[in-house]
């Protein structure tokens, strides 16, 4: 009796056979991507040209460069000044607190094109001024301009990364830390951070995931990265085969980082799982 | 600079842009609205198809989420406006040679926001299902509900409820997706302040005027959906 009890294990439910309505409709699905996918390779090899190729694949290597170099400056000084900004966010100061609470919804409320235009076109407005003060050469760049805003912009999303990651450390890990002698930053760096960036390292790779998607805008304030590059092939040619390519560079870049966050996450908490 | 004043600029009426810029508000709230319920309900049925047992159900649904997640939102928006006419020519000039298609910035606008929102919509969607657990499911089964009915009836309205939060990033991040929009010339609040700015050449006055907007925008949305979760909450308690 309890021999034959312990055989019965619950199973998952057979798959279904035969041709039901989920299964139509998800192989007519199926059936439409591939269709579509064919389709864009049809068109790609269909459209092939090999001028178009030889003229435009240089300047889309280089909008590459151009697009990878700004999203990792604008990352790197972003992850800079985030430091400050979620400082002032944990900070029991009003005023420090505050401040860096306007600064976070400001940024994350206003789309960042808007950011974009109201540091190139609106800061770039204050020319007489800019030129006394000696900044103008920094401001007339749009590649600047762009650097700048995206620094700004994710500074605000990574402070609420670093923050939310700080904050789902138990404070007891605090409270034994300093039990045990350690002052504050020893204790930030040694027991709070490696626990820290288990938890923020999807956020991370989110927004750097986002950072590369949204670096397509500095193309509307004329900076030739791989979409201005793509809007420049497509004024000149007309042909849409300028946005399939773009579109197929990004999608893959993404994926690439996608998979690469994945890995990453499996690595470091291989302790978690038995 | 133009000797008029700031006030003068602010103002409503012929001098001023504020009638300009408030048409350009109403343009990117209608945009908002028009494409949450087309990009919810693609997305609900995205997430059901994401956690369907049957593979290839599945299988369509992730290559979904991952084209519309993975393209940026500006390559998505160029690629529909000046693709899809090409392609519509090419369809209609099958029966009707001599035919011309011209994609209006506001249809082309919501088709690749409902794209976008809906395949991080459907995120919010997935995880909200999986809270659910079987045992719903079958209660209603067991009932003699259909599985039609069981959706309706006790599956949705606890998946809405669950999903809400996750929602309304998503709506936040909507509404200023719409600004991307402006780029095909669509007349909303950030072209109709870029028009502003080129013309008065106060570039700084009127770009701020259209952040504050968005952020007015925002306030405003999380003010109302504090009321709905409010409302929500308390229908649940009874």
């Amino acid at each position: 009796m309890s021999v034959s009890q312990a055989v019965v294990v619950d199973k998952p439910p057979p798959l279904a056979r035969g041709w039901p309505r989920a299964r139509i409709v998800g192989y007519a699905l199926v059936g439409v991507w591939i269709l579509f996918g064919l389709g864009i390779v049809a068109y790609l090899i269909y459209a092939w040209n090999p001028e178009f190729f030889a003229r435009y694949a240089p300047a889309y290597l280089q909008g590459l460069g151009t697009t990878l170099s700004l999203v990792s400056i604008s990352m790197i000084l972003g992850a800079i000044f985030s430091l400050p900004v979620a400082y002032g966010r944990m900070s029991r100061n009003r005023i420090l607190s505050g401040l860096a609470y306007c600064y976070v919804y400001f940024f994350r409320g206003t789309p960042l094109l808007v950011q974009t235009y109201l540091v190139y076109y609106g800061i770039g407005s204050f020319r007489p001024e800019l030129e006394t003060v000696g900044l103008w050469w920094f401001f007339r760049e749009a590649f600047y301009c762009g650097v700048f805003a995206f620094s700004l912009n994710t500074a605000a999303y990574q402070a609420e990364i670093l923050r939310g990651a700080i904050e789902s450390v138990p404070r007891g890990q605090w409270e034994g830390a300093a039990s045990l002698g350690l002052h504050k930053l020893q204790t930030l760096r040694k027991v709070v951070l490696p626990q820290a960036i288990i938890v923020a390292l999807r956020p991370y790779g989110n927004e750097l995931i986002l950072m590369i998607k949204a670096s397509a805008i500095v193309a509307i304030i004329t900076v030739y990265d791989l979409m201005g590059n793509a809007k420049l092939a497509y004024a000149k040619s007309f042909d849409i085969q300028a946005y399939i390519w773009v579109a197929i560079v990004y999608l893959v870049m993404v994926e690439i980082l996608r998979h690469g966050v994945e890995w990453i996450e499996r690595r470091i908490t291989i302790h978690l799982h038995r | 600079m133009p000797a008029q004043s700031i006030w003068t600029l602010l103002s409503w009426g012929p001098d001023g842009w504020s009638d300009d810029i408030a048409s350009g508000v109403v343009v990117t709230i209608v945009l908002a609205l028009a494409t949450l319920p087309i990009g919810l309900t693609i997305g609900f049925f995205v997430a059901f198809a994401k956690q369907h047992e049957e593979p290839s159900l599945r299988l369509a649904a992730n290559i979904y989420t991952t084209v519309f997640r993975g393209l940026p939102e500006l390559v998505t928006l160029f690629l529909f406006f000046f693709g899809m006419p090409l392609l519509l020519q090419y369809v209609v000039r099958l029966f009707n040679p001599a035919a011309t298609i011209d994609v209006n910035s506001f249809i082309a606008g919501m088709i690749v926001l409902s794209l976008i929102f809906s395949s991080y919509a459907s995120e919010v969607f997935l995880s909200a299902f999986r809270a659910i657990p079987k045992g719903q499911y079958e209660g209603g089964y067991a009932i003699g509900l259909s599985k039609w009915q069981t959706m309706r009836l006790i599956i949705l309205p606890q998946l809405i409820r669950i999903a809400f939060p996750g929602l309304e990033n998503c709506w936040l991040s909507l509404l200023k997706d719409t600004s991307l929009v402006s780029v095909v010339n669509l007349a909303e609040t950030l072209r109709q302040s870029g028009v502003a700015a080129r013309v008065t050449k106060h570039a700084f006055l009127f770009y701020s005027v259209a952040a504050l907007i968005f952020l007015a925008l925002a306030i405003l949305s999380s003010i109302a959906t504090g009321y709905i979760l409010q409302r929500l909450g308390r229908r649940a308690v009874r």
